[in-house]
């Protein structure tokens, strides 16, 4: 309709315009000036009223998915149908950072020299602390306690090669929108790749002991499968961040 | 299952799952290490593996297969490991239960840092609980042992 109006808006202001004008020009004169005005007028309305043209075309209205249950992970085809692929991209971070985000994984991510525990992220008990190689320090290694898997009678959690994350790449407290960052940063993810990364989130046993934390620990949604994929379709739209949000746990 | 205990080649017919601890005191006699919690959280039961130390309540026999066990009884032929020594002219012990665990770990500390500032003492001996409340004088025999 905008255009529409807009046309008969300016046809009535180029009447109005030249019947102003036209008061004050010879008689003989009227007519022609007269067939001009209805000749701009039509133009101009034959304008306005045509195909849109100048912007490109809006983008296709996009729903994002429902949502899944809490212990679940939408697959990548779940988030197709947004566009543009930036938007996707985004979407499918933010699916994945369900895991990132999980006490689970930040624990381990800490940005000091405090391994965590639990679900609110205690400091561990017996006080470990990071040492040179995210690894302990002597008497008091990960390895001295935590073996290559789960104690089911002491409740020691273990996995192969457990150690903290190095601290330039902490995530305890920070957003998905800051770990994507710093995630896709070389500087802060250990001079990796993104699809090395991918690798180690889709493939290392440490990152899949959390899908089976033992002894009635929480564990993050999905599977480390479902995660590398997720991962995956986030490289392959463009491993765009999510726009910043608030600070989360 | 094939073992290298304090110096020494043993054999032993063990559930690979089994504690360390279990064997060493139970299948060969070795009772100076000390059954505390069996969660790795007082480290009673410190022994090396590979001159590391490790809670032998939780470490299953096999990761000790093919490595050099120490226990406290193996630390010194005769007794006189430095911290042993530096152990008995404090008189750091009172009832004495969790000593052999301290002192193992406080022997791989020094194995890896010869002069320890005490935050590094207190860092390493953080997993050693101790009932009696020994722990300054833990820390002045490390320093002793240490000669700082």
């Amino acid at each position: 309709m905008q255009p529409r109006s807009s046309a008969v808006l300016s046809a009535a202001a180029v009447r109005a315009l030249c019947g102003a004008a036209a008061g004050s020009i010879a008689g003989d004169v009227r007519p022609r000036l007269a067939r001009l005005v209805r000749f701009a007028s039509l133009a101009l309305f034959t304008a306005c009223s045509g195909p849109a043209p100048g912007p490109a075309a809006a983008p296709r209205p996009s729903a994002p998915p429902a949502p899944a249950a809490p212990d679940k992970l939408l697959p990548p085809s779940a988030f197709a149908s947004i566009e543009p692929p930036a938007a996707r991209s985004q979407a499918l971070f933010a699916e994945a950072s369900r895991v990132l985000l999980h006490a689970r994984c930040v624990n381990c991510h800490p940005p000091d020299d405090s391994p965590r525990q639990g679900d609110a992220h205690a400091f561990h008990d017996p006080p470990a602390v990071r040492g040179p190689a995210d690894r302990g320090v002597p008497a008091m290694q990960c390895g001295s306690c935590h073996q290559d898997q789960n104690l089911p009678y002491a409740r020691v959690p273990g996995a192969p090669d457990w150690h903290l994350a190095p601290v330039e790449m902490a995530w305890l407290g920070r957003s998905s929108a800051q770990i994507c960052a710093q995630l896709s940063d070389p500087r802060r993810n250990g001079q990796k790749t993104l699809a090395q990364i991918q690798h180690h989130l889709a493939h290392d046993a440490l990152v899949g002991w959390g899908w089976g934390p033992g002894h009635g620990r929480s564990a993050p949604p999905g599977s480390q499968v479902e995660l590398g994929a997720l991962f995956q379709a986030w490289i392959d739209t463009g491993a765009v961040c999510p726009a910043g949000e608030e600070k989360r746990p | 299952m094939k073992l290298d205990v304090n110096g020494q080649a043993r054999e032993v017919e063990a559930d690979p799952e089994m504690p360390l601890l279990w064997v060493l005191r139970d299948l060969l006699g070795l009772t100076g290490t000390k059954y505390g919690c069996g969660e790795a959280l007082c480290g009673a039961c410190t022994v090396h593996l590979d001159g590391n130390a490790v809670r032998s309540c939780v470490t299953p026999v096999r990761r000790a297969a093919g490595k050099k066990i120490v226990t406290i009884e193996g630390l010194s032929p005769r007794g006189d490991h430095p911290l042993q020594q530096a152990w008995a002219e404090l008189g750091v012990p009172q009832c004495g239960f969790c000593q052999a665990g301290q002192i193992m770990s406080a022997a791989a500390l020094l194995a890896a840092s010869p002069k320890p500032t005490d935050e590094e003492i207190d860092r390493s001996l953080a997993g050693n609980l101790c009932r009696c409340g020994t722990y300054v004088r833990i820390r002045a025999a490390v320093r002793k042992a240490a000669g700082v």
